[in-house]
């Protein structure tokens, strides 16, 4: 047979997930010179694009136009999409072991950790990620209740997604309604009875995660006014040396811009955004009907590590924080893949550098790759996903150099074409994909939005004439 | 971000040796896996110690008959380990100034992993990076 990787005899690599690592992933393999690959990108839903599409806030449009290089990446000859398939379900790792010589696992970090603390399965309790996919109009999560005739939430966590959570609950259905929202989101945020939203950090302001435009964008709100209390606006000594020794200058100018806000004249606006510091939540309070109505928060000091990193220790003072709505954001971990060795101690797939490592022998499993959140966990912007995505494309081309491969009995592409439309005749292709996209965008503009999203399978699938 | 995340994409092997064995051992080991240090452990796997490429290579400039000698007598005694949840930014800090190229990382009194300066910079690179690359889609916007 001809030398894998030639025009007679193509590299075939299956892509699970369809997410910017999956994209990234894929480009990297393709603008490979000398290398002819063919590649087939597998999304369990019809839409591809992942958290850009279900994670990346409606306000935040300019970040979505990220996928225009996506379809790029999808326009290539050598490339297919099959949307509305799942991997364990509709494919299995025994189809890919016979289809293809590679398989790379891109299926980011899909569920929340929990706070372990007591009170957390209350009702008005939930994980961000939840509200976000919610608003974001992703089939498995439209169903979602919230309470929003609640007076006070909080968002535990300061990192991007508690930041998304805790400003979507601050717009106006005005300010919403430009963007790609769902419908039923707008519809029901509109009705939102929120006045106060707190965000929850567990350290000082010199160490939350979110970033300064990000924080810059919660005082700039049309009907919200931010406050941050003076005294955990202020950095303790630990976090004033630190800052002196690093001159770090983003950190300088994110606690310039959060003491701004302790001393801002409030306008009066219809809500209120409290941004703590120093409070870990230590257990949710309910009420005789199981609902949520306040939050217990210990006050929390720093403390270094060995390694230099001020960490947050329980002083044993103690509030209650009346709310009704709670919503945590605490970190993120994968989801096992059927048949896929995991480490369940950092939510990911047991890898090195995006190799696939066998459990028992600690020796890579051949044939097998991981890359973006699966493979490092929850970290980093979308375009850090790029070096990741090309550490693993590496391995994979050196592996394939040292014909570490699958050894498929049926690389022809047509081979697994009719397996799918066999498993799942209602798969979709990147070129339905585009003809979705346009149906969006066109019940957008009529009503002055980006897109009008479909927010149920079956209505993608009628909408395609399936 | 933080050092979990340079741990999750290394397995979960972290090559140990016991303080007993001999420098001979150790440099087989280091040979065998291509790496800069060892972690020294006791019976409970906890570290005890660290013995590095360049710790052998000091002692082997003064005694030329090192091989035979004990991990113990060689290895650097005062380990400084870390935490999966420490910060990347104070670790690279803090091994930068102490000089240190291998930080060991401890939870809960278990041995869960090392990262190197290596592997620290090439998170930070490559973190700064994609917030580059971020910022310039953005930027260009439907151009890109």
């Amino acid at each position: 047979m001809a030398q894998l990787g030639t025009t007679a005899n193509p590299l075939r690599v299956a892509v699970i997930g369809s997410g910017p690592t999956a994209f990234y992933a894929a480009d990297h393999l393709l603008k490979q010179k000398d290398l002819v690959v063919k590649i087939d990108m597998f999304d369990r839903l019809p839409t591809p694009y992942g958290l850009v599409r279900g994670g990346v806030a409606p306000d935040h449009q300019k970040i979505k136009s990220v996928t225009a290089t996506y379809d790029k990446t999808a326009a290539h000859p050598n490339f297919r999409f099959f949307g509305n398939v799942e991997f364990g379900r509709d494919i299995t790792l025994a189809d890919v072991r016979d289809h293809y010589h590679q398989v790379i696992y891109c299926t980011g970090a899909q569920t929340d950790r929990s706070m372990n603390i007591p009170g957390e399965e209350l009702q008005g309790s939930h994980a961000a990620t939840e509200f976000v996919a919610w608003y974001n109009g992703h089939p498995d999560y439209r169903d979602c209740q919230f309470d929003l005739s609640q007076e006070r939430a909080a968002v535990v966590g300061v990192g991007n997604v508690a930041v998304d959570v805790a400003r979507i609950l601050c717009r106006t259905p005005a300010e919403l309604a430009t963007t790609d929202i769902a419908d039923y989101a707008l519809e029901a945020l509109g009705r939102s009875n929120i006045k106060e939203v707190y965000l929850l950090g567990r350290r000082g302001p010199a160490q939350a995660a979110f970033t300064n435009p990000e924080i810059k964008e919660l005082g700039e709100l049309a009907a919200a006014d931010i406050y941050v209390p003076p005294a955990e606006a202020e950095l303790d000594e630990l976090s004033k040396a630190e800052l002196e020794r690093s001159q770090d200058r983003l950190t300088m100018k994110k606690v310039e811009i959060l003491q701004s806000y302790a001393h801002r004249p409030d306008e009066g606006k219809p809500r209120q955004l409290v941004v703590r510091f120093l409070v870990s939540p230590v257990e949710l309070l309910g009420d005789e009907k199981g609902r949520v109505r306040a939050i217990r928060l210990v006050k929390n000091r720093l403390q270094p590590t060995e390694a230099g990193t001020l960490r947050a220790e329980p002083t044993g003072e103690y509030e209650e924080l009346p709310v009704g709505l709670v919503f945590r954001s605490v970190g993120y971990r994968g989801v096992p893949l059927p048949g896929v060795p995991f480490n369940h101690k950092w939510g990911v797939i047991l890898n090195n550098k995006g190799r696939v490592i066998n459990p028992e022998t600690q020796q890579p499993e051949v044939g097998q790759y991981c890359a973006g959140w699966i493979k490092r966990g929850p970290s980093g912007v979308i375009g850090t996903n790029k070096p990741d995505a090309v550490e693993t494309v590496t391995c994979m081309l050196e592996d394939l150099a040292q014909d570490l491969t699958f050894q498929p009995a049926h690389p022809e592409p047509e081979a697994i074409e009719a397996l799918i439309r066999q498993r799942q005749p209602r798969y979709v292709t990147y070129a339905d994909w585009l003809r979705l996209d346009e149906i969006e965008m066109a019940r957008g503009q009529e009503l002055g939005r980006p897109r009008l999203k479909f927010t149920r399978v079956e209505d993608m699938l009628a909408a395609l004439g399936r | 971000m933080n050092i979990k995340s340079i741990l999750a994409k290394k397995g979960m092997t972290v090559v140990t040796i016991h303080p007993n064995q001999s420098i001979r051992e150790a440099i087989a080991r280091l040979a065998q896996h291509n790496i800069g240090a060892l972690v020294a452990v006791d019976e409970a796997n906890l570290p005890v110690g660290i013995l590095s490429e360049r710790d052998i290579t000091r002692a082997l400039a003064q005694d030329e008959q090192i091989f035979a000698r004990s991990v113990s007598e060689l290895m650097t005694k005062n380990v400084i380990t870390g935490l999966p949840q420490d910060d990347l930014i104070s670790v690279a800090n803090t091994m930068t100034e102490r000089r240190i190229r291998h930080l060991p990382v401890v939870e809960k009194g278990k041995l869960v992993g090392i990262v190197s300066i290596g592997d620290v910079v090439k998170a930070q690179r490559d973190q700064y990076q994609g917030e580059v690359d971020t910022l310039q889609t953005q930027i260009l916007g439907e151009k890109a």
